[in-house]
């Protein structure tokens, strides 16, 4: 076992765990953030994702060792108040219906709005290609990403996505 | 019926109520609760195909570091039937300390024959699944009509043999349960679609009083049929907490999922279709057979949901001969996978009709309105046809120009869906809100929206001073989430509740209408002890028999064999409308599923090791945002008819569509699910001859033969309601 002091959504938390200790079970066993779901363990469902200094990463195959210094960011700390475009416009058009993917689905489509404010289907189709969902809630998950680059754009008056400030530090 | 044709809620847009906890991480999915001093169980699951387990020894596995429990999963020796049958659990401190004391069990065991590709198990000489019957079970026939005399006369007759792949449920979540005692009382929480068969189960095999098991599903991510009762792997957490005498939860690994938790059962279906010279359908026949695993052949009932299909499906030919079984084979049993039997049954028969079709120079959408007998049905083919622009789009088979060819098809289903005794309860407080309680669960359909938007509906208030618990035993009951009918149980119930709160509050209150703008007021009278009110499902609120038709649009790479999809259009009758979003959410999802049935998914068997190949979302192929095209739903919104579910219904026709449009773009048809590229090039004729697909035929011969000779059983098929 080892001591790793990593930055989880923006507080600093201790684990002892071993070095090999994947991100998802460092995140649910340890620091009770259960938001981020196990759905194969071997980096084909994306239900795990989360984002390492803004880039969405599976945290199924993210050893702890290998975190270091790295800005964690999970569900629970994509905006505070679960308020964030992507939340909004998921709640407004019924995007979850089981709901155990989504939280990967959101990471990965946060993650995409940042460096895409106004994405097509296209911009989305490649970015969200590895997130499975078995409810197949896809036609919505396109819905719901141009409807958060909507809310984005009006809630900053068109001048600075929302987005943006929320991935502070993704570079 | 009587539900209220002006509505505030009912049949509009309600957001589902538990999407905020779903969207930020906060909502509690089944090993997302962690008990005080929680272990983690696991299991060890056989590495033979069949063999006999002479002994299994525990003795080291029990002291290593961090092991609190190790049980077996039967006493004595005993047989497995398949790769991932349950040996025995172990419960400890640590993932990695159960992961490790795994490898220290011994098993004894003599390793048998087995067989695990269904032509090879119909085979007369084929090892036997169970040693005491042969592979292929009873086969049930229905005989109507003079089958003989009707082909003999028909104008027109085809004959083709369809298969279709097994298919894995594959929820999200994993089947997943955890389980803590405290002195005789015992608390599960478990992911499934069917709290009171949980706990029922539990009861049952721990042999407990009922009223001491507590079953909790808060949120549970996906069924389809495969979690309605207890697992194996439920059973075995409860006796790994009761051994280790703390906590355990156990969740299952995507690779144990494709092994031993369902599948749907592939089919073989040798069909054969007449009609006379107006297109008017006289005479069906067909030899089926199909694996539910490992249990076609057990000597006792157990599982197999699924194999013996519906057939001939939605139509009614006046003469008909349908034989079919289940053939075992040693691998995991299937189970009730969405719509059980209707998507291969489907596929088979609007396959065949679609051949008809052709060689009658009729179109595929006119010989379905002249024979469909469903009047929902021929309305929705034409309300469908004419959004789908099936006159423009519609042209003879293998007619398109090019190397890409585009094509359409059109196909319907039947789901008997209905309702059934539903419990609810409410507490009416004196500041106008209310707690509804029923002991139904939420498998991602919004079953709390649903208990939400009737009860606004029926008290005339804003659905936010409502709120709905659900997915507790300790709760009214309410059935398992199959067939469709949760929404069609529930709703009944809260419509009767609320109807009772009415009549009570009116005594309270002594306003003659305390509903609505009299709301807040009625409820002050109520007092400091809430008002307690129950209601129970009663008929006449909700029906069965949902109809749904699709089209697909295709385009096919006639030099790649790689299909493309461009439109689905479903219209489906939904009867009354709960809530537009959710139900819309369903059609959805189900369309999905039926487009990986038609294109990507098929379970794996490897003849030579008896393992399945593909158990991981890398080799078993779910379809991804990139595989969906443009899905335009319409709901058939029919007030009259009561309340209807649509989960299931609406995943039935969209294979077939697709196969059609498949077939429509190509001019030849792959008879085959799902409709992978190598089948397409072969269909053509792309493909050299191995030597392969002959011998395949020959088999598939000599299986059909062996159906069709073998004596008629007592036992009747499954129809279509």
């Amino acid at each position: 076992m080892s001591k790793y002091t990593l930055n989880v959504n923006g507080q600093s938390r201790t684990v002892d765990v071993a070095p090999d200790t994947p991100m998802l079970w460092v995140l649910r066993d340890h620091l009770d953030l259960v938001g981020t779901k196990f759905g194969c363990g071997i980096g084909q469902c994306a239900a795990c994702t989360i984002h390492l200094n803004g880039v969405p990463t599976r945290a199924c195959l993210t050893p702890v060792s290998t975190v270091g210094r790295m800005k964690v960011t999970t569900i629970e700390g994509l905006d505070p108040a679960g308020a964030h475009p992507l939340q909004q416009a998921w709640c407004e058009l019924d995007v979850p219906q089981c709901g155990y993917c989504q939280a990967g689905q959101i990471m990965t489509a946060a993650a995409l709005l940042k460096n895409n404010p106004n994405p097509n289907d296209e911009d989305i189709d490649g970015a969200m290609a590895g997130n499975l969902c078995r409810c197949a809630t896809y036609m919505r998950i396109r819905a719901g990403i141009k409807r958060a680059a909507e809310i984005a754009v009006t809630a900053t008056g068109g001048k600075q996505p929302h987005v943006a400030a929320t991935m502070e530090g993704a570079k | 019926m009587p539900w209220p044709k002006e509505t505030k809620y009912l049949g509009k847009s309600t957001p589902r109520v538990e999407g905020p906890a779903k969207v930020s991480g906060r909502a509690k999915y089944t090993t997302d609760v962690a008990p005080a001093g929680v272990l983690f169980g696991v299991i060890l699951r056989s590495a033979w195909p069949a063999a006999r387990i002479k002994s299994i020894n525990l003795d080291k596995a029990r002291i290593a570091p961090g092991i609190k429990a190790a049980i077996l999963a039967h006493d004595g020796e005993f047989v497995v039937h398949y790769y991932g049958e349950e040996l025995a659990a172990l419960a400890g401190t640590s993932r990695n300390a159960v992961l490790d004391a795994l490898q220290l069990i011994e098993v004894d065991t003599e390793p048998q024959p087995f067989v695990v590709k269904e032509l090879d198990a119909i085979k007369p000489d084929a090892p036997r699944v169970f040693a005491e019957k042969p592979n292929l079970g009873e086969v049930p026939t229905k005989d109507t009509g003079s089958i003989d005399d009707a082909f003999a006369q028909a104008a027109a007759v085809v004959e083709n043999t369809f298969s279709t792949a097994i298919a894995i449920h594959h929820p999200m979540e994993p089947h997943s349960y955890a389980v803590a005692f405290e002195g005789d009382e015992m608390t599960a929480w478990a992911s499934t679609q069917g709290i009171f068969s949980v706990r029922d189960g539990f009861a049952r095999s721990l042999g407990l009083p009922q009223n001491k098991v507590r079953v909790i599903c808060e949120h549970m991510g996906g069924g389809f049929g495969a979690k309605s009762s207890l697992g194996a792997e439920g059973r075995l957490c409860a006796s790994l907490a009761q051994a280790a005498g703390a906590p355990v939860k156990l969740a299952l690994t995507r690779f144990e999922q494709a092994l031993a938790v369902g599948n749907r059962p592939s089919s073989f279906q040798k069909l054969k279709l007449a009609a006379d010279a107006d297109g008017k359908l006289t005479a069906f026949q067909m030899e089926g057979f199909g694996t539910p695993g490992f249990v076609a052949s057990a000597p006792t009932a157990a599982g197999g949901s699924g194999v013996t299909l519906p057939m001939p499906y939605i139509y009614k030919p006046a003469a008909t001969r349908v034989k079919q079984s289940g053939v075992a084979i040693n691998a995991g049993a299937s189970c009730a996978m969405r719509a059980p039997a209707h998507p291969p049954a489907s596929f088979g028969m609007e396959s065949i009709l679609d051949q008809l079709a052709a060689k009658l120079g009729m179109d595929p959408l006119e010989i379905r309105l002249k024979n469909d007998p469903s009047e929902i049905r021929r309305r929705e083919y034409e309300i469908g046809a004419e959004k789908f622009g099936w006159k423009q789009k519609y042209r003879k088979p293998g007619s398109g120009p090019g190397p890409v060819k585009v094509g359409v098809g059109c196909a319907g289903a039947a789901w008997m869906s209905g309702g059934r005794g539903t419990q609810a309860e409410a507490q009416i407080f004196a500041d106008g809100t209310v707690e509804v309680r029923v002991g139904t669960q939420d498998l991602g359909t919004g079953s709390r929206t649903v208990v939400q938007v009737v009860a606004a509906e029926m008290l005339g208030i804003d659905p936010a001073l409502i709120t709905a618990r659900v997915g507790d035993t300790r709760f009214p009951p309410s059935g398992t989430s199959g067939g469709s009918t949760t929404t069609a149980s529930v709703s009944p119930a809260i419509y009767d509740l609320c109807e009772n709160v009415v009549a009570e509050l009116k005594k309270i209150s002594g306003l003659e209408d305390p509903r609505s703008a009299n709301w807040k007021q009625a409820c002050a009278k109520v007092g400091p002890s809430p008002l307690a009110v129950t209601g129970r499902w009663h008929d006449g609120l909700s029906t069965g028999g949902a109809c749904g038709v699709q089209f697909a649009e295709v385009e096919v790479d006639t030099e790649t064999g790689f299909v493309k999809l461009r439109k689905i259009l479903a219209v489906q009758d939904c009867g009354t409308v709960v809530n537009k979003l959710t139900c819309e959410s369903q059609i959805n999802g189900g369309v999905i599923m039926g487009i990986g049935y038609a294109l990507y998914e098929q379970r794996v068997m490897d003849r030579r090791s008896g393992v399945v190949l593909n158990p991981n979302f890398e080799t078993y192929k779910l379809p991804g945002i990139a595989d969906i095209p443009d899905i335009e739903i319409l709901l058939l919104d029919m007030p009259e008819r009561g309340v209807i579910g649509v989960g299931e219904p609406c995943t039935i026709a969209a294979a077939s569509a697709i196969a059609n449009a498949v077939a429509n773009a190509l001019g030849v048809r792959v008879t085959s699910l799902p409709i992978t590229p190598d089948k397409v090039l072969a269909a053509l004729g792309q493909l050299p001859d191995t030597g392969v697909a002959t011998a395949l035929a020959r088999d598939l011969d000599a299986a059909f033969a062996q159906v069709a000779s073998a004596p008629a059983s007592t036992l009747s098929p499954e129809t279509v309601a």
